[in-house]
C-alpha cells in the first residue's frame, strides 16, 4: 500500500473534540434505541457531552463537537441529507445559538441545567420552524408543540443535572491538568 | 452539591410557565375555520374565521348583519322582530349556530371537532 503523503497534522484540541464527538455519537445511539411514544421526541443524551464540553472548554469546542456529532452521525445512521438531518442541523445550530446568548448568564446562578433547559428549547423550535417553513407548512403541526416543550423541559433538565454531576465530580476530584482520556 | 443552581430554577420555572401556555393554546387543533352563512336554507358564503370582516345578508325582511372578529362570529344586526340571533351573542366553538328565523339566515361555524348537542342525540 502506498503511504499517504498527505499528513494532517492534528492537535491536542483536535484529539479532543473527535473523542468528545465519538462520545457523543455513541450517546446519539442510545437515543435511537430508545422508543418514545411521540415520533420526533428523542432524548438527546448526547447534548450531554456537549454542555461538559462547552463548560469545559468553551462554545468554539462545543461548536465543533455538537456539529461533528450531527454530521458523523447522520452518515453512521445512514441519514445524511435526508430531512431528517436537516432538522437536526437546524436543531443543533439553534441549540448553539441559544447556547452563546446564555454564556452572558452569570455561572453563579445558572449552571448546566440552565443552558442545557435552554438549549432544549431552542432545538424544538428550530426543528418546529423548519418542518413548518420547509416540510409541512400547515397550522395543525403547531399542535405538536406543547408536546415536543413538554419534552424539552423534561429531557432539558434530566441532560442539565447529569451533564452538572459530571461538572460536579470533577471539582471534587480536583484534577485540574489531567488530560482526557 | 450545588447541581441545581437558584436561576436554573427560575429556567425550569419559566419553561413550565411556556409548556402549559403552549397546551392551553393547542385547543387550535379542534377550532372552528369557517364560517357558513346560509340565506333561505342556501349557502350564502363561507368565509374564513381568521379575517375580521363584517358581512350583509339581505333577507325578506332586511339586512343582517354578521361580524366575523378574533375567531369568533356573531350576528350584530337582524330585522327580525325577538332577536335571537343577536342575543345568542358570539359563536366560537365548532357547531355552535345563530339563526335568525323570521329574516331566514342561519350562521354557523365550521371546522374542527365538532361538540355534541342534543339534536346529535
Amino acid at each position: 500500500m502506498i503511504r499517504s503523503t498527505i499528513e494532517i497534522p492534528a492537535t491536542r484540541e483536535d484529539h479532543h473534540v473527535s473523542r468528545m464527538a465519538a462520545l457523543a455519537i455513541g450517546l446519539s445511539f442510545v437515543d435511537a434505541a430508545i422508543p418514545l411514544p411521540v415520533p420526533g421526541v428523542k432524548p438527546g443524551f448526547a447534548n450531554i457531552v456537549v454542555l461538559i464540553v462547552l463548560a469545559r472548554y468553551g462554545l468554539r469546542t462545543a461548536i465543533w463537537v455538537s456539529l461533528l456529532r450531527v454530521l458523523a452521525g447522520s452518515l453512521l445512521f445512514g441519514s445524511f441529507l435526508s430531512p431528517g438531518f436537516f432538522l437536526g442541523l437546524c436543531g443543533a445550530l439553534c441549540s448553539l445559538a441559544a447556547l452563546f446568548l446564555a454564556s452572558a448568564l452569570p455561572e453563579k446562578f445558572f449552571g448546566a441545567v440552565s443552558r442545557s433547559v435552554i438549549a432544549a428549547f431552542a432545538h424544538i423550535s428550530g426543528q418546529l420552524m423548519l418542518a413548518y417553513f420547509w416540510l409541512i407548512p400547515h397550522v395543525g403541526l403547531f399542535s405538536l408543540a406543547p408536546f415536543f416543550a413538554a419534552a424539552a423541559l423534561l429531557f432539558g433538565t434530566v441532560n442539565g443535572l447529569v451533564a452538572a454531576h459530571f461538572l460536579e465530580c470533577e471539582k471534587v476530584e480536583a484534577v485540574p491538568q489531567v488530560p482526557i482520556q | 452539591m450545588r447541581l441545581i443552581r437558584i436561576g436554573d430554577w427560575l429556567v425550569i420555572l419559566l419553561a413550565l410557565v411556556v409548556v402549559g401556555l403552549l397546551f392551553s393554546e393547542t385547543g387550535h387543533a379542534g377550532r372552528p375555520q369557517k364560517v357558513l352563512i346560509r340565506k333561505g336554507g342556501e349557502i350564502f358564503t363561507e368565509v374564513s374565521l381568521f379575517k375580521d370582516r363584517k358581512v350583509e345578508v339581505p333577507g325578506p325582511l332586511g339586512v343582517s348583519l354578521v361580524v366575523i372578529s378574533g375567531g369568533a362570529a356573531r350576528v350584530a344586526k337582524d330585522p327580525g322582530p325577538r332577536q335571537y340571533c343577536v342575543r345568542q351573542g358570539w359563536l366560537r366553538n365548532s357547531g355552535d349556530a345563530a339563526i335568525c328565523l323570521p329574516n331566514q339566515v342561519s350562521v354557523e361555524l365550521l371546522g374542527g371537532n365538532k361538540r355534541y348537542d342534543s339534536l346529535n342525540y
